[in-house]
């Protein structure tokens, strides 16, 4: 649980749609921004990767340090980033796939535009429930 | 805030479950929210080319929507990297869920060195154009052009596009109406031409 963790959401034209820390440890100022630019770092290997397999879970990407990059794409090349450093695969795993499913309901609804940036207040608090849980 | 006055069960629409989706509309219902559809677009455009860019425009929103909720809902979130999945996808799953029907998809794939020669023969075999990038779905009766004296079809060719566009495989996609002999209706061709780089990265693929 005391863990670090930046998730992001990048559409499919590398446009971050969704941004939220969820981790629950203090943390220094510069973090914030590192995570940010480590999980844009991880979008090029991302790319490659995602067209190699037809699953859309697609465990560790990459490493920085002892921090770890998860991403989950769907079949909309809407990519899931997570940059943790817990091990906790399933945990993560069983996250990414209740936030897709957040996430489709959301793009469901015809007066959001794909791949803009989702404002909805309670998706943001939806998202960080499920992180206190999985996480 | 939409439901307020209304005894609704949950309070957000994120907390509500997806839906099974064994659903069925009524065909008038959606015949009705099509004519107007039409019919708001056909007030704001001066010529029928105009029109079909925004059927296609429509139809390009819906495709999206229908690809992330088919691949999570009835193919187990698995995706679709190559090119005749998806498009297997789209005349099989899409064409089911969206109209109930099944079509039949005519791909003429004649590859440099021969190793792929796929031919779903429908039954009407048209001649084939030789392009590699090009594939066409056909239809004899196609939902939207039941109504309307012009083509309609736009905005099926949008789903289509939508479709795959979202799913990284870029194309353009265009609605023809193909006379056959001794029917008296023009059957319905979608016609699929893929961008260069899919072509690309399907041979770098293998």
């Amino acid at each position: 649980m005391a863990s670090t963790a930046c998730f992001v959401i990048v559409s499919r034209n590398d446009i971050p749609i969704y941004e939220a820390e969820v981790g629950s440890v203090l943390k220094k100022e510069e973090a914030a921004h590192l995570h940010q630019f480590i999980l844009h770092a991880a979008l090029d290997i991302v790319q490659d990767l995602a067209w190699t397999t037809s699953a859309m879970f697609l465990k560790s990407v990459d490493r920085f340090n002892d921090l770890v990059v998860s991403v989950y794409v769907t079949a909309g090349h809407t990519r899931l980033m997570l940059l943790h450093d817990s091990r906790n695969e399933d945990g993560i795993k069983s996250f990414f796939q209740d936030v897709h499913e957040l996430y489709l309901k959301i793009l469901l609804n015809p007066l959001y535009l794909p791949g803009s940036r989702i404002t909805s207040s309670h998706f943001d608090t939806k998202v960080r429930a499920l992180a206190r849980k999985y996480l | 805030m939409i439901g307020v006055g209304k005894a609704k069960q949950y309070a957000n629409v994120l907390d509500k479950p997806l839906s099974r989706g064994r659903q069925e509309v009524s065909l008038s219902a959606f015949a009705f929210l099509f004519s107007e559809l039409v019919q708001y677009n056909q007030t704001q455009v001066d010529n029928i080319a105009e029109l079909e860019r925004r059927l296609e425009d429509a139809g390009y929103a819906v495709g999206a929507r229908v690809l992330e909720l088919l691949c999570h809902r009835e193919k187990g979130n698995r995706r679709e990297t190559r090119l005749l999945g998806i498009l297997s996808f789209i005349h099989s799953t899409v064409w089911k869920v969206l109209f109930g029907k099944v079509v039949y998809l005519i791909t003429f794939c004649i590859w440099k060195d021969n190793l792929y020669q796929k031919r779903y023969v429908a039954d009407s075999l048209e001649k084939g154009t030789e392009h590699e990038d090009e594939y066409m779905i056909s239809e004899k009766e196609l939902l939207v052009n039941h109504m309307g004296a012009f083509n309609c079809g736009a905005f099926v060719a949008g789903i289509v596009r939508g479709v795959l566009d979202s799913a990284g495989f870029p194309a353009v996609v265009t609605a023809h109406f193909v006379p056959i002999e001794g029917q008296q209706r023009p059957r319905t061709t979608i016609l699929i031409k893929f961008a260069e780089e899919v072509l690309r990265r399907e041979a770098r693929l293998g």
